[in-house]
């Protein structure tokens, strides 16, 4: 069987991060495997500018933020290859892939980046009544037929879910010539950044319809139209608010889901709240030597800090490699509490970590001025004030080494949100 | 005569809910703003509100049908689509370098419209399935 050090599996910014750092950590076998035509994932369709504010101080549209990682991952001479389908990992890192070239192969990896990213919720899990007719698409395959394919789907559509990519979608397909109707969102929020709500619907003069759902679609071999109707706090439609679109799209934006097929066949521990692998501070998962970032550990706002995480993951894999980064004792577990929906990562190795760890989470709902509260034992450890926190924004706090090695009989630390009164 | 405009500021996730008056083709208040930010952006989105536009071009010969475009700055916002409109009828031949000038001064903004990828010369794989 072939081998290699570090087998990376997915092109995308995560995995290209992750390369770039673990090169420059000292691993010298390193192979990406993407199954596109090209590196850079999904960044390749994301045409809109707002990339690398973070990284690069600029605004980069998402083709030229990963122009920059695929150039690094170049200069660096890092093998990868294209059109490459990884079809299955076992707990003992054995890679199983597919090409055109060479077949069906084999690869026992030292370690293994699972850097697959997300896929997007389809119509099958949303329990949309009505016809099965064709002009039904996630926002994401448009945004990829029009973008890289150049194909318009449809001249009229509506869109249900208000997720950015359904917002740049809007803006996208107006741009292109198509009208689009309305947005729908089922929730009495946007999911989406303000800055998309007024910049793809607004100035294009789209409404947007909180707590509205997708009741009906009609048409036989093409959507003829869609029933909107409002919903109650239950979320259930509300009687006598019909209303009917005439258009020939439906476009879906109901949210993403990290993409574990490959995680879950190699035992990897998954969190049902995020549906990505459970991981400790270096983001190893439970599977030894198998590390995860970017949109399949959980899903991200902003490719800068997929970036950042992924440079982590890279750093972590090569200390593996290189006997220095190897699993501890002592895990301190994160429990996230009162509005904070989970925690990435789940446990942190004092030991293990470096100087300090970031933990990232999401909330459950809205909240205005409220603390994030990290705790163990009845003590305070860190407060941090925020003038709004939204289930669609990341938030994070960083943990310091000095204070839990103070600290060595901590199990556990909880961090919670302290509502304002 | 005044005017009052109603804006949501993008600055962050709070959304301000800003009213900006209008006096004699100026500011003379902006109301509704937690932070200096959302004056600012009020003060601009009133007065002379800008947008970098995205879009593709079709191309020829290429190992990809289209290739994403921006403009190299900021254009009128009340010209995003008939600029649009225009990026419509152009056409780019293989090879395009990111960063190369597709369309020069894009209807009148003084704006260059650019490549944000390379698209080699070859046959696309995509439209040999077509």
């Amino acid at each position: 069987m072939e081998r290699c050090d570090l087998a990376i599996i997915g092109g995308g910014p995560a995995g290209l991060a992750a390369a770039v750092a673990a090169r420059e950590a000292g691993v010298q076998d390193i192979l990406i495997l993407e199954r596109d035509r090209e590196l850079g994932g999904i960044l390749n369709q994301c045409i809109h500018s707002g990339f690398g504010l973070h990284t690069f101080q600029e605004e980069l549209t998402g083709p030229e933020y990963a122009g920059r990682y695929a150039a690094k991952v170049r200069a660096l001479s890092i093998p990868y290859l294209l059109d490459t389908m990884a079809l299955e990992l076992s707990p003992e890192r054995v890679v199983t892939a597919m090409n055109r070239e060479r077949g069906l192969f084999q690869m026992q990896a030292g370690a293994v980046i699972l850097a697959m990213g997300c896929r997007e919720r389809a119509r099958g899990s949303l329990n949309i009544p009505g016809y099965r007719p064709a002009g039904i698409y996630s926002a994401g395959t448009a945004q990829r037929l029009v973008n890289m394919e150049g194909y318009l789907p449809g001249k009229e559509a509506v869109i249900l879910g208000s997720g950015d990519i359904g917002l740049i979608m809007a803006r996208r397909m107006t741009l292109e010539g198509a009208k689009v109707h309305v947005v729908a969102e089922l929730l009495p929020y946007s999911g989406g950044l303000k800055r998309n709500i007024v910049q793809c619907l607004d100035d294009f003069g789209i409404p947007l319809k909180l707590s509205h759902t997708v009741i009906d679609i009609q048409g036989r071999e093409r959507v003829e139209g869609v029933t909107l109707a409002q919903v109650d706090e239950n979320r259930r439609p509300i009687p006598g608010t019909e209303e009917r679109y005439k258009c020939d799209t439906l476009l879906l934006s109901c949210g993403l889901i990290p993409e574990n097929e490959l995680s879950r066949g190699a035992g990897v521990e998954l969190n049902p709240v995020t549906s990505g692998p459970v991981v400790d501070e270096s983001l190893e998962t439970s599977v030894p030597g198998v590390f995860a970032c970017g949109n399949v550990l959980h899903v991200h706002d902003l490719v800068d800090f997929v970036s950042q995480e992924a440079e982590a993951a890279g750093k972590s894999a090569a200390g593996f490699l290189a006997g220095k980064n190897t699993r501890g004792r002592r895990s301190i577990a994160l429990r996230a509490k009162d509005g904070v929906r989970y925690t990435v990562p789940a446990t942190v190795d004092p030991n293990r970590m470096g100087e300090e760890t970031i933990v990232r989470f999401r909330v459950s709902d809205v909240y205005r001025n409220p603390t994030i509260a990290v705790s163990c034992n009845g003590e305070i450890l860190l407060r941090k004030k925020r003038m709004i926190v939204s289930p669609g924004e990341m938030e994070e706090i960083r943990l310091k080494k000095a204070q839990l090695l103070a600290r060595p009989d901590i199990q556990e630390i909880t961090i919670a949100l302290e509502a304002a009164k | 005569m005044s005017e009052i405009r109603n804006l949501i500021c993008i600055g962050c996730p709070m959304g301000c809910p800003l009213a900006v008056t209008l006096e004699d083709g100026g500011v003379s208040k902006v109301e509704g703003n937690t932070c200096k930010r959302g004056d600012a952006y009020a003060r601009r989105e009133v007065t002379n509100p800008t947008r970098i536009l995205t879009t593709t071009v079709p191309v020829r010969g290429g190992t990809s049908p289209t290739v994403a475009v921006k403009t190299a700055g900021e254009v009128p916002k009340p010209l995003l689509l008939k600029c649009a409109r225009a990026v419509k009828n152009l056409t780019a031949e293989a090879p395009v370098k990111a960063g190369q000038v597709v369309f020069k001064n894009i209807c009148g903004t003084g704006v260059d419209l650019i490549a944000v990828k390379d698209v080699e010369r070859g046959a696309p794989e995509a439209a040999s399935k077509r």
